[in-house]
């Protein structure tokens, strides 16, 4: 199986950890990981922000890039399912000006292929024991996107469950937005602190030591709320968390 | 809905007062500050939304088939939107085979005209009303105001409303940012100069309120000759119309009075009567949270004897046609007012109703409002301009909307027409359209995109410390963004920078 990571934008440039706990997991439970070099980005920040003309260039990328593997495995769910949702239509909405040439017929070879972290461990691979140890408390924060557009349920819990020493501290109104929304974070500061002020008091509640999610993008609001305030509870991705010292480390 | 320039405030007849209005508003960024900065508010509106919202999963968990009922409402309103003139036409025909009066008003201006004439032929200077949304969407109270009538709002929270001299700001309950106390003092202060005053020892017990507002309206039914309602629903084969409530005072304004006029927006038909089977059901549950709500009215036309003895609909577009031309935003039309995406939505729980600055709030104002206002054919006034943005996209309106609108995905919709007014009007790119296109040419080839990083980079450890941006006073997006949160600084190595070094074979680094 031919298995090739997206990075995606944001933690290309912000959380290039993240990418390497991916492979590092992916690894240590046998697959080789590639990276197309010529990757860059969905497009969900410019779609989402009212700039879908921007999108069309970053979808015939995207295609491009990712041509001819199996899996495309992405640490980020908001751009699994950016990728899933809306790629279609982007290219189809193409399709009348011809600009990108077989767009749609691309998107439709390499769109069922892409996998969020999760989804790919625990439909694909079959697992949720990954062989990862962690013993520390952790609060796990469920993303809209992973779980309303993408549906990848509880996946992650489901994976945390089986790392060895690790408690899961559930957090108190758990579906509600922590705040982050993309450009809706500035747009709208006043509101998405407000929110994000909310959701940092449910999970503080919980005592954990360590705050996790799947998608980084939430994490850094979370974060910066955290780490403005003072509060020493660590922030990390899942995969950082999958990818923690391995059986040898295991009693 | 055109929102054309006010010069005299409309006055309230017997209190001299003049009525409060949305217009004004400032957009919703701003709007939403006053909100936020409101300690009673948020804490009302929290207690208010989760209680609601623990109750509707559990009436709707109830149901094992919610889902197919929420199918069949989407589909059944989808048909009625394909089959609009011809169903609007057998409506008219029922109707006036019952013996009621159809008139047809293209907008707000044309509605209240035929409303004010209508109360006028019957010499009245006050009318009762049932709640109704479509009545504020044309600010029909104002409009009566200004003829010297003066409209008795008789549904429990719009009456606390209209006494408090206050605007909406849910579409259920809107007084939902008053608690109890402020509820009494407003009865205590304000019944009276109306009308039948609270008793002097009135407290904040429900019980109490509830009397209290029985004994004010009741005087106000039995007086009133003119009542006014909207309508939930409009059954195009029978021409019957229903009201769903819970109080009853609908009931009484529907039964009472000699004349009754309906206001109707033209997207409330369903085609049968065996199609209000659907509606009935998905509607309570997502609205009250009850599995059936206590009064169901329903009318055809005038019946001799019994009830008004005039009876004239008002069938009401009002842009609702232009929304229709929008293949995407045209969803927006199957909305049954539940008011279930507001119950949930996060950014509504904090801010309340009153920041989109009009009857409608919330989700579904978001992409109703501006919809209305003719987004999709010319550019906006500011305020309108910001409600699409004004969402972080979680998704909860969507999942729990009774009729599957896909709020994110109309929101998402509305912001890209938003950007293309912008960039037809200016032919300087806006800051935010600048930064957008740039992003995108960044993002265009791996090759600029690396060394757009290793630039960030940089730029992060001059004014990061420890990985980290701080408190720094910053413009535009950078500083909304710090003046709560601090920022990480780009990676001293990108991901990609680290695989063409690594191979991705340096685990340790
Ligand atoms: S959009 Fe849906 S959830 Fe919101 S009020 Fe309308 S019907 Fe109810």
């Amino acid at each position: 199986m031919r298995i090739a990571l997206f990075i995606t934008c944001f933690n290309d440039a912000l959380f290039p950890d993240v990418g390497q706990a991916v492979v590092r997991v992916l690894r240590r439970l046998g697959h080789e990981v590639e990276f197309p070099a010529a990757q860059t980005c969905c497009g969900q920040m410019h779609f989402n922000s009212g700039y879908r003309d921007a999108c069309i260039p970053l979808v015939d990328g995207f295609t491009a890039a990712f041509a001819g593997y199996d899996a495309i495995v992405t640490p980020s769910p908001s751009c699994a399912a950016m990728v899933r949702h809306h790629h279609a239509t982007l290219a189809a909405s193409d399709a009348a000006t011809r600009a990108h040439p077989d767009l749609q017929d691309r998107v439709a070879a390499v769109t069922p292929r892409v996998y969020e972290l999760t989804e790919f461990l625990v439909d694909v691979l079959g697992l949720t024991d990954v062989g990862a140890s962690f013993p520390h408390t952790v609060a796990f924060h469920r993303t809209c996107h992973s779980v309303r557009l993408l549906g990848i349920g509880d996946r992650p819990e489901r994976l945390l469950a089986a790392v060895d020493g690790l408690t899961l501290s559930p957090v108190p109104r758990a579906d509600q937005c922590c705040g982050f929304g993309g450009t809706f974070a500035v747009k709208n500061a006043d509101t998405s602190i407000a929110m994000g002020d909310d959701k940092v008091a449910d999970i503080l509640s919980t005592g954990a030591e360590v705050l996790t999610a799947a998608d980084t993008s939430c994490l850094m609001h979370i974060g910066g709320l955290l780490s403005r305030s003072g509060s020493p509870m660590r922030v990390m991705h899942l995969a950082e968390i999958l990818a923690g010292p391995g059986p040898e480390a295991r009693r | 809905m055109t929102v054309p320039a006010e010069p005299v405030p409309p006055i309230h007849a017997t209190t001299r007062r003049p009525l409060p209005t949305f217009r004004g508003t400032p957009p919703f960024p701003e709007a939403a500050r006053t909100a936020l900065a409101d300690p009673q508010l948020r804490a009302n509106l929290r207690r208010a939304t989760t209680t609601i919202r623990d109750k509707r999963s559990r009436v709707v968990a109830e149901r094992e088939d919610w889902e197919q009922l929420r199918l069949a409402g989407a589909a059944i309103k989808d048909e009625v939107l394909r089959d609009l003139p011809a169903l609007l036409e057998r409506l008219e025909r029922a109707v006036v085979a019952a013996g009621g009066v159809v008139h047809w008003a293209r907008d707000a201006a044309d509605a209240n005209a035929i409303v004010i004439e209508v109360a006028r032929a019957h010499g009245t200077t006050e009318v009762v009303k049932v709640k109704s949304m479509t009545t504020q969407e044309i600010e029909l109270n104002e409009a009566l105001a200004i003829e010297g009538i003066d409209v008795w709002e008789t549904d429990l929270a719009e009456m606390i409303v209209q006494l408090g001299h206050d605007l909406p700001s849910h579409i259920l309950v809107p007084a939902i940012h008053r608690n109890r106390t402020e509820i009494r003092d407003i009865f205590r202060d304000e019944m009276g100069k109306v009308g039948r005053p609270a008793p002097a020892d009135l407290t904040d017990d429900p019980k109490q309120l509830a009397e209290a507002a029985r004994r004010h309206l009741r005087e106000k039914f039995l007086r009133a000759r003119v009542a006014v309602s909207g309508g939930n629903f409009a059954v195009a084969e029978t021409g019957t119309i229903a009201v769903v409530e819970s109080e009853g005072n609908g009931r009484m304004c529907l039964t009472l009075p000699d004349v009754l006029i309906t206001v109707l927006g033209i997207e409330k038909l369903v085609p049968t009567w065996r199609d209000l089977e659907v509606f009935l059901q998905l509607l309570p549950r997502s609205a009250t949270a009850e599995r059936m709500n206590p009064y169901t009215s329903m009318w055809t036309g005038v019946t001799p004897g019994d009830g008004p003895q005039e009876f004239h609909l008002v069938l009401l577009d009002n842009g609702r046609t232009d929304v229709l031309s929008d293949q995407v935003g045209r969803q927006a039309l199957r909305c049954i007012r539940c008011s279930a995406c507001l119950n949930v939505c996060p950014v509504y729980e904090r801010t309340g109703g009153r920041a989109y600055g009009s009857p409608y709030p919330g989700p579904i104002g978001a992409i109703l409002t501006p919809q209305l206002r003719g987004i999709a054919h010319h550019p906006v006034d500011k305020q309108t301009a910001s409600l699409p943005f004004a969402s972080s996209l979680c998704g909860a309106c969507f999942d729990a909307c009774p009729v599957r609108i896909d709020i994110p995905e109309v929101l998402v919709h509305l912001r890209a027409q938003v950007v293309e007014h912008a960039a037809r009007s200016h032919r300087i790119p806006t800051p935010e359209a600048g930064s957008m296109a740039a992003a995108g040419w960044v993002l265009q080839t791996a090759r600029r995109l690396g060394r757009a990083e290793r630039l960030a980079s940089l730029g992060g450890r001059v004014v990061g410390r420890r990985g980290a941006i701080g408190r720094l006073p910053a413009p535009g997006w950078a500083g909304a963004w710090l003046r709560r949160r601090d920022l990480r600084t780009p990676a001293r190595e990108s991901f990609r920078a680290w695989w063409r070094r690594t191979g991705g074979r340096d685990d340790a680094r």
